[in-house]
């Protein structure tokens, strides 16, 4: 058995007013965004409401837009937001 | 010290004087490009009274760098400035700059429209209109990632 890794989630805008700014969560080693996503869905029913997928949510590892396959190391930055408005 | 490329600021910009930064020192610069995004005072037939601008602090500057990196790559220019605003707006306020400087017009024109077009969809930024009946987030627009997809990136922000 590996050890567990440690992540710190983020959200914004109408995902931060459902959840708060972010979160820390701990799970097993070779997680990739995926499983990030499933363990938070299983927090609350607040999480898997705005969370849930065919919601449109972006998600980014590290600050770079990413998808669910994405492999997730240890101490990563993990955020969740709606599509992005800007401009 | 040459100024940044990139600027996310509360506070009002001023054309003049990010044209004049950007063309400081360069005399082969022979077309300055620039577009700048302003709050509409109506959205869909609804007054809006303000606006609220939140960003991912960190991941907005790199993912602006990286788009103008991109467009250095893409076109023959010789000085980008990004500038956007967060925080409270109001109908009227400048929101966002973007300008470009390269020898001939035609570069310019270009990667000016090119970093509007990625920016819309890949820079964290959001929304959210006040108006009579309550704040809202803004949608996506799935215009906006057509508009990428012209250069021929796949947007994937509106759109799946």
């Amino acid at each position: 058995m590996s050890e567990p890794i440690n992540v710190q989630i983020r959200y914004f805008a109408s995902i931060r007013e459902a959840l708060g700014s972010g979160e820390g969560l701990s799970l097993a080693a070779g997680a990739r965004v995926a499983d990030v996503r499933d363990a938070l869905i299983a927090r609350s029913d607040d999480h898997a409401r705005v969370l849930a997928r065919g919601r449109a949510v972006r998600m980014a590892l590290n600050q770079t837009l990413c998808d669910e396959t994405a492999s997730v190391p240890d101490g990563g930055e993990i955020a969740f937001f709606p599509p992005v408005t800007g401009g | 010290m040459p100024s940044p490329r990139t600027r996310i600021q509360t506070r009002d910009f001023d054309l003049s004087a990010e044209v004049a930064a950007l063309r400081e020192g360069d005399g082969g610069v022979g077309a300055v490009v620039s577009f700048i995004g302003t709050v509409r005072d109506r959205s869909a037939g609804v007054g809006i009274a303000g606006m609220e601008l939140e960003h991912y602090p960190g991941m907005t500057e790199k993912a602006i760098e990286a788009m103008i990196d991109e467009a250095q790559r893409r076109f023959d220019i010789r000085a980008v400035r990004v500038v956007h605003r967060v925080g409270a707006l109001a109908p009227r306020d400048q929101i966002v700059l973007v300008a470009v400087a390269s020898a001939h017009r035609g570069q310019a024109f270009e990667a000016c429209e090119f970093l509007m077009d990625y920016l819309k969809t890949q820079a964290p930024f959001w929304k959210k209109e006040h108006t009579p009946e309550g704040a809202h987030w803004v949608d996506a627009r799935v215009a906006d990632d057509a508009a990428l997809r012209r250069w021929g990136i796949d947007a994937g922000n509106a759109t799946e």
